[in-house]
This record gives structure tokens, C-alpha cells and sequence, in this order.
């Protein structure tokens, strides 16, 4: 079983690779899906800077969103900010509901085309996963264990760092994960207002009426999905043995 | 010492502790018992700070403690509680070294003491100091829980219902190894129980709570004799009175010249003299020392005598 999932996981690794690196090679198995000799492969830029572009954009999103939303939870899970959990709980829940398509509406006539609307897009949606995970993980420490950490001598911030935020971690951490992955699909959208990802090779697929484009974009996106969410999984488990929480010891 | 001056805490119109005035001697265990909700852990946790106090004083070797900011002064008392609350992902050896951590210690002196205290619970810290807590069993799970409220020497120790988790056997030894370490440091502790066996047993005295008002602090003889008022005669219960003045005697001071027909251990308590007495349908047992050498003996009619002092 393990050594199907390894044998998987190299496979999707190295098909994505090398269709990022030499898409050309791939030619053969979209021609089916032309029409007209429209050229197979994706050719108005490189598929593998798309990729790095998405990903970045992705990672820059999450981390925003991920400092903001672990912010907010800790905040409200204190006793001072404990009144504001339910404003923040529908703020990020507004983040969550609110169609990212219709957040780039709104946001390109205040901040223009580009990066920026995209990035506030995938903040926005990125942050209740986060947001609710930190806060059950910071719920879940057993409070016989926060009495002895106070007990003990240990300030708040001792506490939070020490003791609270370590045994949050694993729910963090899967936070995180679901945002990232969430977003890797999501931030295709961001084609449409000119920010650079993979959904410039569908937006390109659709408009020159080109499935094999499309099936491109598709695929590329669904498989770094994928392979990010595995990866994930697996810092995921290492963290959690370093710190022993979580089943990691 | 711990002096506490009519130390009171209101929650809003409901008084939780009703101006309790008592004092602890250095190096004497205070039990505090009462039903359950009249007061005691509030009252525990107020001497740390973990609760501040709505009115009165509490002072710790002559010092008021208001004037110590709380988290400073909870490195300075030991506290354990019910379920222990180690820290899951932390090893034995972190667990125990906290408070030293927190105090700045240098490594090499928090690892002796680390091994100090766990040698001293019969833990072999060659095998515990690396190990976690859900690798360990309830009772040294309690027993580390102890050993790290002890780590940095505190001259104070509180406990709330420390052992209530604990199975009858592991409790007994739990008991019997926190009156040794006790004596040997000659640490003051306030142990909160509802356990009235408990209390008597390791009580040099017992504070009896109820409402939130302390109605007697007095040895546990002079409890069991001169009850200062007919709650504490319930709680403490009167049909077993004259077996828990004997528990509080050890046959080594009733020995007198002669042989008996049993024999008992100088350390076992006059109720257990009694026990074996009846027993052995015998009128005298002869008391051993720790070599089993005879020491004299305790007649059923010494016993008998003291089933009500005064
Ligand atoms: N934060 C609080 N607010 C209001 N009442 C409280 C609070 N904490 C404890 N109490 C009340 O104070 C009383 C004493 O509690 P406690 O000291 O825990 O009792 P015990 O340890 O003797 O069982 C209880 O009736 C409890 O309901
Ligand atoms: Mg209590």
C-alpha cells in the first residue's frame, strides 16, 4: 500500500515535471483535442514560469492570510478578546461566502488589474479554514494542562507559545493545507483580471476555442493541487514529530 | 509559613470565601476539607494568584504576596492539581524542568535535578527522563506531577485533590511518598481533598470548610474531640471517631515491657494494632522494630484507653 502510494506520487512528480519543462514532447496526446491545426501545446508563454507564478501567488495569499487568521484566533480566544469572536467568525465566514469572482469585481476599480485584487481574493478565502482550525486547536488544550502551565509560573505569552500554540498545531497546520490547496484552484480566476497563473491557459483555451488548452490548464492546476496537498501532509507529520504533538511522538 | 488575614473572594453579590483568617507553621501539612463547592480550591488558588483576592492578605514567610507580580510568585509555590496536567509534548526530564527553566537556571544544574527528584520518586531516570507522558502509567504520571512542582525547591506547596484520580493502592503509596518528601524538605503544603482518610492522614492540621466560611483549623485529634461546631462533627464523621484517633497513634508509644501473642511493626497505627489484636483473638502484640527485633508490646487494655483521650 505504501509503496503504491510512493510509486504514485513519483509518477504525478515527474509527469508534471516533464510536461513543464518540455511540453512539446506532449504533443502528440493533445493534437486529438485540436481542430484546424491549432497549435496542441500551449505557446504564448512558458507553462513552467505560469506555474511558478500560480504557486507563488498562492503561497503569498495563504501566508497572509494564515497570519491574519491565526492573529485573529489567538486574539479571540483570549479573555479580552473572547466579546469578539463572533464579529470575526463572520468576517471570515463573509471571506469564505463571498465568490472570490465577485471580490476581483469589486477590488479592480479600487486597486486596478494585476496581482494585487488577485491577492486580496485569495486572502479572503483563504482565511476560515485557518481561522476555525487555530481556534479549535487553541480550544482543545486540556485545561488541566493550562492550570498546571499557569500554575507553574508561566506569563501569557509563555503560555501561548509554549504550551497552547504547539498543541494547536496539528489543526493549524490542516488548516493551512486546506486553504493552500483550496487556492490553487481558486487563483485560476485571477487570469481574468490579468494576474499571471495557469488560468491564462484555460482563459487562452477558451477564447481560441481550443480544448487541448484548456485540458492543459486544467490538468496542471489539478495536479500541483494534488501533489501540494500531499506534500503538505507530509511537512505536516515531520513539524508534528519535531514538536511531539499530535501523534508525532 | 503562610498567613492568611479574613482572605476573601466576592463574585459579584455571592461571597465564595467568607473572610478566612488561618495560619499554616513552615514545614506542617494543612488539609482542607469540605463538601464539595464550599470554597476550597478558590481558597487554594488564592494563594498563588491564580485567583486574586477580593479583600484580605495572604503572606508567605512574612511577605505579602500583593506586592509579588503573580506569575513571579507561582515559580516560587509548587501547585498540583487533579490529572496532573503535564505537558503532552514535552519529555519527563522538560515536564519537571519548567519552573527551573523559567527561573533561568543553567542546564547542567536542571538536569541533576531532574535525576534528583526522579531517583526520589523511584523513577529511573536513565529509563523516565525521555519518555513522554502518555508513555507513563496514572500513578507516574501523579508521581512527575509532584516532582515538577518540586523542582525548584519551593518552600510551599498547594495541592487540589491531588490524588483524587489515582486508584486506592497507587493513592496510598502517594500519600506515604509525599509525607516522606515532605519531612525530608520540610516543605509547607496546603492540600485541598475531599477524603476525609486522606486528611487525617497527612494533616498535622485540618481546615474544615463550608459556604465559604473556615469553621475549624485544628489537629485532627482535636478535631475528632472537640468539634467547634456540628458540621464538622458530620463531616467528619462520628461513627468511626474512636478508630480514627487510634489511626493517628503508631505503637511505638504505647509499648511497654512484655511479650503479646501477635506481633505488629512500631510504625503500624493503633487501628491497625486493633485490627490484628481481633484478629488474633489476642489480648497483646508484640511490636517489632525495622530489624524485627521486639521492642515490648501494646496491651488491648492501653488500646482501649485511647479511644477517647481526655
Ligand atoms: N468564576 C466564578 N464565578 C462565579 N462563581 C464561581 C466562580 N468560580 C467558582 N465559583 C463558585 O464558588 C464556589 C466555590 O468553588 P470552589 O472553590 O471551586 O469549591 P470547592 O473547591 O470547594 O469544590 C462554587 O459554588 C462555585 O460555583
Ligand atoms: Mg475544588
Amino acid at each position: 500500500m505504501r509503496g503504491l502510494a510512493f510509486a504514485a506520487r513519483s509518477l504525478a512528480v515527474l509527469l508534471l515535471a516533464a510536461f513543464l519543462l518540455v511540453p512539446q514532447r506532449f504533443a502528440p496526446l493533445f493534437e486529438p483535442f485540436t481542430e484546424y491545426g491549432a497549435p496542441p501545446i500551449y505557446d504564448q508563454g512558458s507553462l513552467l514560469g505560469l506555474a511558478v507564478a500560480h504557486l507563488l501567488l498562492v503561497f503569498a495569499a495563504t501566508a497572509l492570510s494564515a497570519l491574519v487568521a491565526v492573529g485573529l484566533a489567538v486574539f479571540v480566544t483570549r479573555p479580552s478578546g473572547a466579546e469578539f469572536l463572533p464579529l470575526s467568525r463572520t468576517l471570515v465566514n463573509i471571506g469564505q461566502t463571498f465568490p472570490p469572482v465577485a471580490v476581483l469585481a469589486i477590488a479592480v476599480p479600487l486597486v486596478g488589474f494585476g496581482l494585487v485584487p488577485t491577492l486580496i481574493a485569495l486572502f479572503a478565502y483563504g482565511l476560515l479554514p485557518i481561522f476555525e482550525n487555530t481556534v479549535a486547536g487553541l480550544r482543545s488544550c486540556p485545561p488541566a494542562v493550562l492550570e498546571a502551565a499557569t500554575g507553574m509560573g508561566l506569563d501569557r505569552r509563555q503560555r501561548l507559545y509554549t504550551v497552547e500554540l504547539p498543541l494547536a498545531l496539528p489543526l493549524l497546520l490542516e488548516g493551512i493545507r486546506l486553504s493552500l490547496v483550496v487556492n490553487i484552484g481558486t487563483a485560476t480566476l485571477g487570469s481574468t483580471v490579468a494576474a499571471k497563473g495557469l488560468g491564462e491557459v484555460i482563459i487562452a483555451g477558451l477564447l481560441s476555442n481550443n480544448t487541448a488548452f484548456i485540458l492543459q490548464g486544467a490538468l496542471v492546476t489539478g495536479l500541483l493541487a494534488i501533489l501540494l496537498y500531499d506534500a503538505m501532509g507530509g511537512l505536516e507529520r515531520r513539524i508534528l514529530g519535531a514538536l511531539n504533538v499530535g501523534g508525532g511522538a | 509559613m503562610i498567613e492568611l488575614q479574613s482572605l476573601t473572594k466576592r463574585y459579584g453579590a455571592t461571597t465564595v470565601v467568607d473572610a478566612v483568617s488561618m495560619t499554616v507553621e513552615r514545614g506542617t501539612v494543612a488539609a482542607i476539607v469540605g463538601t464539595s463547592g464550599s470554597g476550597k480550591s478558590t481558597l487554594l488558588r488564592m494563594i498563588n494568584r491564580l485567583i486574586e483576592p477580593s479583600a484580605g492578605t495572604v503572606r508567605i514567610d512574612g511577605r505579602d504576596t500583593a506586592g509579588v507580580p503573580g506569575h513571579m510568585l507561582r515559580r516560587e509555590i509548587g501547585y498540583v492539581i487533579q490529572g496532573h496536567g503535564l505537558f503532552p509534548h514535552r519529555t519527563v526530564a522538560d515536564n519537571i524542568g519548567t519552573v527551573p527553566g523559567l527561573l533561568g537556571w543553567e542546564r547542567a544544574r536542571i538536569a541533576a535535578r531532574v535525576d534528583e527528584l526522579l531517583a526520589l520518586f523511584q523513577l529511573d531516570p536513565g529509563l523516565y527522563r525521555g519518555q513522554f507522558p502518555h508513555q507513563l502509567s496514572g500513578g507516574q504520571q501523579q508521581r512527575v506531577g509532584v516532582a515538577r512542582a518540586l523542582a525548584a525547591g519551593p518552600s510551599v506547596l498547594l495541592m487540589d485533590e491531588p490524588f483524587g484520580a489515582l486508584d486506592p493502592i497507587i493513592r496510598d503509596k502517594a500519600q506515604a511518598d509525599l509525607l516522606a518528601i515532605q519531612r525530608r524538605f520540610g516543605t509547607t503544603v496546603v492540600i485541598v481533598t475531599h477524603d476525609m482518610d486522606e486528611a487525617f492522614r497527612l494533616g498535622s492540621r485540618i481546615g474544615v470548610m463550608t459556604g465559604g466560611r473556615l469553621l475549624q483549623f485544628a489537629s485532627p485529634t482535636e478535631l475528632l474531640t472537640r468539634p467547634a461546631d456540628p458540621f464538622v462533627e458530620r463531616l467528619t464523621g462520628t461513627a468511626d471517631r474512636a478508630l480514627r484517633l487510634l489511626s493517628l497513634t503508631t505503637a511505638a508509644s504505647l509499648v511497654e515491657p512484655g511479650s503479646g501473642e501477635c506481633t505488629v511493626p512500631a510504625g503500624a497505627t493503633l487501628r491497625e494494632v486493633l485490627s490484628e489484636l481481633l484478629w488474633h483473638r489476642a489480648g497483646a502484640a508484640t511490636v517489632l522494630d525495622e530489624s524485627a527485633r521486639p521492642l515490648g508490646r501494646v496491651t488491648m487494655e492501653r488500646l482501649c484507653a485511647h479511644g477517647r483521650p481526655g
